[in-house]
């Protein structure tokens, strides 16, 4: 289909949107509220173009091109009916730039910078709203909110979880939870991929930045630390290097220089946490326990699975998630290793989730009053701090993370991509069942891209046959599946809440839009797989680490000292009439 | 004061209904209020959960609608004009002293459960503007300053009704001869 964009002739593929033919063709119009692969809105009007032979502007990310339209992307109407919007959204919008989480980082500051605002040009008609800091994982600001409702439909459409919603109608819309309540009592799961769409300071993750850097700054206290897989392959973006680069010993080196005592891999503790999977799983296999087996490192979903479906919790595995195995361990076998007192010490994790937070603060990730984890810092929190320390990433001299916590297999890198926990469990349980290693290392169709992928894999005699959920509207099927009896022969489940896995996670470094989102989550997970390529130890079961910490503390997966420490035993949720 | 649709009604129309999609969610949350009279917290979370959509869609749809309350309606309504006529004989400013005088904003009920106060875009009574309703009652050119003496009377005869229902006193034909 021919088309004139600027004059110029292209041609458009059958149903594109104006946006996208001028983005192809390598000509960027300004979007505050389109999400790729969800319906357009048509709600921010950023994008409007001028056709000719019509009399208003159009949205370009909603109309479709037609045979023989000449568009204008930038005519000066065009531009200036941007400009105007722009204006129009900052006549409701804080002055609070300078303070604010997101300058810098943007897209309505950036807007106003690029269509050259330079006053205010109506008087502030601001209508304030209430703080929501309810949430462990994520605090909303509405006053900063456009209304773009990006968060909106990325919470329904994307998730399928729905825990926000447009209230009441024309000025006095907001964005808020059922009843204008807060962020907690919500079905909210905490997930963060509503941050990772907000163009503006609307939506954050709770810091906990400040008892981190009063943490580190107390004499008292020994600072321990872990990164999670997927952080190591997305720093560099926030210091301007090219994502998918793994910085993981300049990590190592910057948490050194920031004043952690001890650097430790919570991929050391997602070997832990495959070895105890496996053997649950095994036992499930062979005692017959509940069938399938959903894996339950990712919070958001654990979360899900007590709101949506609780009488599927027999299924969710008793497994604490890598994060909260790794605290577990320091605060009891590491600590008696060093002879620390366990209440002296401060554990930070560095995850690419909001959701972490939460699950970090919940009841049962203590023992005897002290948390397992005391702070949780997104990958965009830890860039803050090198940044205000001052420490230049990439001139540090690669280092080692400490032992025995920093010792860790290859698979355990893999728990940062969908897929990869699947992987890392089928090596170790292969091994279980069959005494010998899995003769493929790769299970190429765990690492697929569509939202429901499933494999069988040939353990001896037995045939293990898996599923992997990339997003939670792809587990929501995928457990609507199940419960109508249509995969009465899985084994097991994973679930990562977010589509595409941590590397994909609410706290990862945000991306300009939804092709630059999709381009990053692929390079990170490509550079999870190199990693494990060039690994040299590739199987969780052979972490020699992890088999002292079984030899001097553990005994055997499932023991009982096992499961004090790394495992839950949940209580099914009291239903909340209303 | 705690205000609750009466539930076991609610789910008796819910049963009615049987299976629907959210097509069907603006007929239902009609059919809840002309029954109830405005639609509860309770008669919300049961409708989400009757057509499978999440709260927050449920009660975002129903905000958007002036048509919905949620609160039940005062033992006396009180509706205020707010045409073209009436604003521009000062209907703004008798809106405001209604709302302080009642010390509710309009959509909502008095928490004494005697009034509820409520917008209407026109009442058609456009040469009496501005002009309010009160129960079945209609007054003519009223002031700011007539606010708190229409709203006195009232008070006292729904407090010597008791339980009783306010009959009403004038007819808007009463008040148009």
């Amino acid at each position: 289909m021919l088309a004139t964009l600027n004059g110029r002739a292209v041609e458009a593929h059958a149903g594109e949107s104006i946006l996208d033919l001028a983005r192809r063709e390598g000509l960027d119009i300004p979007t505050l509220c389109h999400l790729k692969g969800l319906s357009p809105s048509g709600a921010c009007r950023m994008c409007v173009v001028e056709l000719d032979g019509r009399p208003g502007l159009v949205t370009a990310c909603s109309q479709q091109v037609q045979e023989g339209m000449a568009i204008h992307t930038h005519s000066p109407r065009a531009v200036e009916a941007r400009k105007t919007i722009v204006e129009l959204l900052l006549a409701n919008h804080p002055d609070d730039c300078l303070y604010c989480v997101r300058s810098g980082d943007c897209r309505l500051q950036e807007l106003a910078q690029t269509h050259g605002v330079r006053r205010r040009r109506w008087p502030a008609g601001m209508r304030h709203h209430r703080l929501d800091v309810s949430s462990p994982a994520i605090g909303r600001n509405p006053d900063k909110c456009i209304l773009c409702g990006a968060c909106v439909r990325v919470c329904e459409e994307r998730m399928g979880v729905g825990a926000i919603d447009f209230t009441g109608r024309g000025s006095s819309t907001v964005v808020a939870p059922a009843f204008l309540g807060d962020l907690n009592l919500s079905t909210c799961v905490g997930c963060g991929q509503c941050i990772a769409v907000c163009p503006t300071g609307a939506l954050r993750e709770q810091s906990h930045l400040d008892r981190v850097v009063a943490a580190l700054e107390d004499p008292e206290q020994v600072v321990v630390v872990q990164h999670a897989p997927a952080v190591s392959v997305s720093l560099a973006e926030e210091f301007g290097l090219p994502a998918g680069t793994d910085l993981n010993p300049q990590l190592v080196a910057a948490l050194r220089r920031l004043g952690f005592h001890y650097v430790f891999d919570t991929a050391f503790a997602a070997d832990l946490t495959v070895r105890e999977e496996a053997a649950e799983l095994v036992q499930r296999i062979t005692h017959g326990g509940p069938l399938p087996l959903f894996t339950s490192c990712s919070p958001a979903w654990v979360r899900w699975l007590e709101q949506e479906r609780p009488e599927l919790l027999p299924h969710l595995s008793t497994c604490k998630s890598p994060q909260q195995m790794m605290g577990a361990v320091v605060k009891s076998a590491f600590a008696r290793m060093k002879g620390l007192d366990p209440a002296r010490i401060f554990s930070v994790s560095i995850m690419p989730c909001t959701a972490k937070k939460a699950e970090a603060a919940r009841p049962e990730h203590a023992r005897e009053g002290l948390a397992d984890v005391d702070a949780v810092l997104t990958v965009r929190e830890l860039a803050r701090l090198l940044r205000q320390r001052g420490i230049r990433l990439t001139e540090l001299k690669p280092d080692h993370a400490d032992l025995p916590l920093g010792m860790r297999s290859t698979a355990g890198k893999l728990f940062g991509a969908s897929g990869g926990v699947t992987e890392a469990a089928l090596r170790t349980a292969h091994f279980l069942i069959t005494g010998e290693d899995p003769p493929p290392m790769r299970v190429e169709v765990l690492h697929g891209t569509e939202g429901l992928r499933f494999a069988t894999v040939q353990a001896g005699i037995l045939q293990l046959r898996v599923a992997v959920a990339s997003g939670l509207l792809q587990a929501r099927k995928l457990v609507d599946e199940i419960q109508q009896g249509l995969h009465p022969h899985l084994h097991m489940v994973e679930v990562m809440s977010c589509p595409g896995g941590c590397v994909a996670g609410g706290g990862q470094p945000l991306s300009r839009d939804g092709d630059d989102a999709e381009r990053r989550r692929a390079v990170r997970h490509a550079a999870l797989l190199r990693v494990d390529d060039e690994g040299m130890l590739r199987r969780p079961h052979r972490n020699w680490a992890v088999g002292e910490l079984y030899r001097d503390e553990l005994g055997e997966p499932l023991s009982q000292r096992a499961h004090e420490l790394l495992h839950v035993h949940r209580e099914r949720p009291r239903e909340v009439e209303a | 004061m705690v205000q609750a649709c009466d539930m076991d009604l609610v789910d008796a129309l819910l049963a009615r209904h049987g299976a629907c999609g959210r097509q069907d969610l603006i007929p239902l949350l009609q059919e809840i209020q002309e029954a109830e009279g405005f639609l509860s917290r309770a008669a919300l979370r049961r409708v989400a959960a009757h057509l499978h959509l999440p709260e927050s869609k449920v009660y975002g749809v129903a905000t958007f609608y002036n048509q919905f309350r949620f609160q039940p309606r005062g033992r006396c309504a009180i509706a205020v004009c707010r045409g073209t006529a009436c604003h521009v004989k000062g209907s703004a400013a008798v809106l405001a002293a209604l709302q302080r005088e009642l010390r509710i904003q309009a959509g909502a009920t008095t928490r004494d459960g005697l009034f509820s106060l409520d917008v209407v875009s026109c009442i058609g009574a456009c040469g009496l503007a501005p002009v309010i309703a009160v129960g079945d009652d209609y007054h003519a050119g009223v002031s700011p300053t007539q606010v708190p003496g229409i709203v006195a009377s009232y008070r006292a005869k729904l407090q010597a009704l008791g339980e009783g229902v306010l009959e009403p006193s004038t007819s808007v034909e009463e008040v148009l001869a």
